[in-house]
């Protein structure tokens, strides 16, 4: 086996070190009757070329977005990564690292991930980023158990313009954190803070989206202030791309800032994997789950970085932990830090400007209805195309255009409405063949 | 070595994008951003040379040796990344319709069968993003079915070992349960007496993981079954140590019913310096409803993803999991096919050989057969010569090898937890077991030069006193304090972990 | 620099290596030199909220160092008078001085008797030979 490097006479030598005579007799602690007594069902082993052969016929058969001219987005993007990101992920020292548990051994990968949080801190505003969760909606889910025991309250409330993805994990975790989940709806595609007020009374916290689900932007600050008010922590959920032009979370009230860290770095891969972010105010450290690297000195006074306020998590405090999460996502979120740093602020900015436009472009140039016609909106929008989504997308799908995401899928009334998003990849040219198939 | 941050000058850019000649877009003033994030403003070779100095800093399985137990850190086969970059499956949006996504529903099809028949179960739900996830799910799962048998208040209790990862007792608080621990038995088995005391109609369930974190395989299991379904109560198996045992044995047979894969240990997703990782659960016939929604099922030719579950938990993270993971360990699994069983035989002897001749160098706990870890002791050299594991494991890094696991399962003082995994060759293990041997003897003739290890790293101990006192954890830009000449004073502590 | 062993006469010890300094109708209350030096340098002090009330037995707060978590079990029941600031600044004073600036809350006691069912320094020097 090409993975194995063991020879007949290694073996030998090592059984007979061992003193047995056989690699069946170190198996004996497992009762008889447990032992498989056949091999396993699997399809016999592939040489590599034949491996790769097999796994490109499976990728060939999917309508990637180099297949498709997709406008497709509703969480997951296919914003550019740049040829540097695909460089520093093949090092294979941070590609196959563990855990930086033994900081001497990773002083690379610690300060990555120190440089990381710092970034996040930049975008969001806020005190302290954790070194990532494993994705957007997860994030929603800690930022729920974090709220609960700030506050000693057993009631979210979330916005329905959030991801419905996001708000179907909070509702999976809720029951066991002992929590209840109230959705306020939304009103002509933003959340009204009225509403938002009258529920958060006794709640731990609110979880608004910004730019929404819809693409929309929410009054965020009013939003936050609402939440506030009730002494609920103001969350918001926000879109890491959009905030060089979109004001952070910590400026407008917000206790703590979450978001999907994809479109930063990563590519769609099909859901995953990708990263998480959340960053608080600094009053929460204590209450962080996963990671956090911070800054200290050696024995000989220089700086260096190590895993830190570790009693938080399950390691050491167990059942008591913030959370129980190890594993989390470093590498994307190395994949994020490079891509941040290789836009730098201006560059980030342009990106959000960039998309805008190409949105406010196609939104003129298709000449659809929209949905929410009185709302500002950032890279995407919903429009109605006059005949059952799922059908428009079969047609324009048929002639190589993916036209955006059915939001029928997830809210009433909405049958006829698509969720169209443009990226900085899709160019003007893109967008007229979109409008061309769509009035087809 | 200077932060990406420090090397950053106003007005350097790496990145370029198109420009359109279109309006420019208008944020109204209320949302618009008011300062900059200080993002780093470097050219693109200043980036890569950055980058590329952090990673001169980091040890992976690339760079050597790195039998950090319970972690399973073997070779990362390089064909995985070169599939995983297809565009086919790279740039897959996850809600493209069905039927512009059968190449990646089949794979997942196909992944979720291997692992069903790995595990010996019946179904498998992708979703979950970590072990830890998987350890969730399950509970999860537990609840939802005692919910459904109108058991949800009765059942309140789930029942870990005190081996356990620090993972088990948490993901229990979280899913809503309360906690009770089992004893481990003078041979490392569970304690059958306390476990018959503890396991009544309360009892939802047992997580367990076999082998356990001592690396040894519980010879009771049989019973230990019978004791929880006698109850009416589940078996989850924390799938950490299934390197041990594929092709061998599988939990279902052993009487699991739900069972997490960490597709990062055993089935070869690179760990990334700390993720990410995949935590599939499988589950035995009567759970599978709960699964959370969607599954992936075949349908003659055609592979769908099922979201009519009404028993479902719900969604434990987005979209259908981590695709990409699946990805690698379903080519990993692929190149094996059903030889699988040689990767636990080649792991168990591994471990084994590594045992046998470090066994009287330091003092082991459980006289027994290992299986593809095993835990040593270094209480024997703090006793005569006052070394710790902690001082072992630092020296260890100046014969370049990345340390065991230290300090874990908590039942052994000073422990030393070693998994060499399949992938290393006979002279590596060799020279890791001279490395232990020879600091074994400076313990005895020169205590120091352990106690100041490493001495040829980057950096030398550091001081998690002060990290944890101060919690500097972002670049303060014009603020950030100057703690260079300010040495250490506390002992570096002990690392625990708990994968 | 931390302290050397010792355990002083006057105080009275809880199983849990907690002590009181009982006078009159408060107490004050720390952790021993044996729980100090088994945690290593304190790093946070959990303290809990002044006026609230504390059972005896029951954690009234948490200690932690690097490595370790620690509850804090109260020795005697009542209210929580006053909570050292010192220690909640300065963790590192439980370390240096545990009997003396490194006391960590003060209670007015509501059953006071329950004094008498703790342990004298001989008791409690016997305890941790057993350990």
């Amino acid at each position: 086996m090409r993975y194995l490097s063991l020879t007949d006479s290694d073996q030998e030598a090592m059984l007979a070190a061992i003193g047995v005579s056989s690699v069946e007799e170190l198996f004996q602690d497992i009762p008889g009757g447990l032992r498989l007594d056949r091999p396993l069902d699997l399809e016999p082993a592939l040489s590599e070329p034949e491996l790769v052969a097999h796994l490109e016929e499976l990728a060939g058969r999917n309508f990637h977005t180099g297949r498709e001219l997709s406008f497709l987005g509703a969480g997951i993007y296919d914003h550019y990564v740049p040829a540097i990101v695909d460089a520093i992920l093949a090092r294979g020292e941070f590609l196959t690292a563990y855990t930086p548990y033994q900081p001497e051994m990773s002083q690379g990968v610690l300060q990555a991930i120190f440089e990381y949080q710092t970034a996040i801190c930049e975008l969001t505003g806020m005190d302290v980023s954790n070194a990532s969760g494993y994705d957007g909606t997860t994030v929603a889910a800690d930022a729920c158990y974090v709220a609960k025991h700030a506050t000693g309250r057993n009631k979210v409330v979330l916005s329905e313009a959030l991801n419905p993805q996001v708000r179907q994990v909070v509702k999976t975790y809720a029951p066991g954190f002992g929590l209840e989940v109230v959705e306020v709806p939304h009103t002509d595609g933003s959340t009204d803070p009225d509403d938002v007020r009258k529920a958060a009374a006794d709640a731990a916290c609110v979880i608004f989206q910004q730019p929404n689900f819809f693409g929309c932007l929410e009054p965020a600050p009013e939003l936050a202030a609402a939440a506030n008010e009730a002494e609920a922590l103001a969350v918001a959920h926000v879109d890491p791309v959009s905030l060089g032009v979109l004001e952070a979370p910590g400026r407008y009230g917000c206790a703590i800032a979450i978001g999907e860290g994809q479109g930063a770095g990563n590519y769609q891969s099909y859901g995953g994997p990708h990263y998480g972010f959340i960053a608080m105010r600094s009053d929460f450290i204590r209450r962080m789950p996963g990671r956090i690297v911070g800054e200290t000195t050696d024995t000989a006074g220089e700086r260096g970085y190590v895993l830190t306020l570790q009693t938080r998590e399950q390691h050491i405090r167990r059942e008591k932990a913030t959370s129980n999460i190890t594993t989390n996502q470093t590498l994307l979120a190395l994949a994020g830090l490079a891509h941040l740093s290789w836009l730098g602020p201006q560059g980030l900015r342009e990106l959000g400007e960039t998309c805008m436009s190409l949105a406010a472009y196609a939104k003129d140039r298709l000449g659809l209805p929209l949905v929410f016609p009185e709302r500002t909106t950032f890279k995407e929008f919903a429009v109605r195309v006059g005949r059952p989504a799922e059908e428009a997308t079969r047609v324009a799908r048929e002639q190589g255009v993916h036209p955006g995401y059915a939001l029928k899928r997830d809210y009433s009334g909405m049958e006829d409405a698509l969720l169209v998003c443009v990226t900085e990849k899709r160019t003007p040219a893109d967008i007229d063949r979109l409008a061309e198939v769509l009035a087809a | 070595m200077k932060l990406i941050f420090e090397k950053s000058q106003k007005g350097r850019r790496a990145g370029t994008l198109p420009s359109y000649d279109l309006p420019p877009a208008e944020v109204p003033e209320e949302l618009r951003r008011a300062e900059q994030p200080r993002l780093p403003e470097l050219a693109e070779p200043e980036i890569v040379r950055h980058f590329t100095a952090l990673a001169d800093r980091t040890f992976g399985v690339d760079t050597g040796f790195y039998p950090l137990g319970s972690c399973t850190m073997k070779h990362n086969p390089r064909v995985n990344e070169r599939v995983v970059a297809l565009p086919g499956f790279r740039d897959l949006h996850p809600l493209q319709e069905e039927d512009g996504a059968q190449g990646a529903l089949e794979l997942m099809w196909r992944l979720q069968e291997i692992l069903a028949e790995v595990c010996g179960l019946h179904a498998v739900s992708l979703q979950p993003a970590a072990g830890s996830q998987g350890e969730l799910t399950g509970l999860m799962l537990m609840r939802a079915y005692f919910a459904d048998r109108g058991e949800a208040e009765q059942r309140k209790v789930v029942i870990t070992a005190d081996t356990a990862h620090g993972t088990n007792p948490a993901s229990v608080t979280m899913a809503g349960f309360q906690l009770q621990k089992v004893e481990t038995d003078a041979r490392g088995n569970l304690d059958l007496d306390d476990l018959r005391a503890k396991v009544n109609e309360e009892t939802a369930g047992l997580m367990l993981t076999n082998p356990s974190t001592l690396g040894l395989f519980d010879e009771h299991i049989e019973e230990v079954a019978e004791i929880f379904h006698e109850a009416g109560a589940l078996l989850y198996y924390d799938g950490a140590n299934l390197n041990a045992v594929c092709g061998i044995s599988r939990p279902g047979d052993m009487g699991f019913d739900i069972v997490h894969i960490n597709l990062h240990k055993t089935f070869s997703q690179p760990h990334g310096g700390g993720g990410p990782g995949g935590g599939p659960v499988a589950v035995r016939d009567i759970l599978e409803p709960f699964l959370p929604a969607p599954t992936v099922t075949r349908d003659g030719a055609e592979f769908r993803l099922d979201y009519n579950r009404p028993k479902s938990i719900g969604k434990v993270r987005g979209y259908t999991g981590p695709f990409g993971v699946f990805v690698r360990s379903y080519a990993f699994i692929r190149a094996y096919g059903p030889e699988l069983r040689r990767m636990s035989e080649v792991a168990v002897l591994n471990a084994n050989y590594m045992l046998s001749r470090l066994k009287g160098t330091y003092d082991l706990p459980f006289e027994r057969l290992c299986m593809h870890e095993f835990v040593l002791s270094a209480r024997n050299l703090k006793r005569d010569h006052g070394v710790n594991a902690l001082d072992v494991a630092k020296r260890l890094m100046d014969y370049g090898f990345h340390p065991p696991t230290i300090y874990f399962p908590l039942i052994v003082p000073e422990a030393l937890m070693i998994e060499p995994t399949e992938t290393e060759p006979k002279e590596t293990l060799d020279a890791f077991c001279d490395a232990m041997e020879k600091i074994a003897e400076e313990a005895a003739s020169d205590p120091e030069i352990l106690k100041e290890a490493p001495h040829r790293r980057p950096v030398r101990r550091l001081d998690e006193v002060k990290a944890a006192k101060r919690a500097i954890v972002k670049y303060g830009f014009d603020q950030h304090p100057d703690l260079r000449g300010e040495r250490a004073e506390g002992e570096a502590v002990e690392a625990q972990k708990g994968a | 620099m931390a302290a050397d062993e010792s355990y002083p006469e006057e105080l009275r010890y809880h199983r849990e290596h907690d002590w009181a300094r009982v006078e009159g109708d408060t107490a004050t209350v720390g952790i021993t030199w044996y729980a100090q030096d088994a945690l290593g340098e304190l790093v946070h002090f959990e303290p809990p909220e002044e006026g609230a009330s504390v059972a005896a037995d029951q954690s009234y707060g948490e200690v932690e160092s690097v490595k370790a978590v620690s509850d804090l079990i109260s020795p005697l029941s009542g209210e929580v008078v006053e909570v050292n600031q010192v220690v909640v600044d300065e963790p590192e004073k439980v370390n240096d001085d545990p009997y003396g600036d490194g006391w960590l809350i003060k209670i007015r006691l509501s059953e006071p008797s329950e004094a008498e069912g703790l342990l004298d320094v001989a008791a409690y020097k016997a305890l941790l030979e057993e350990q």
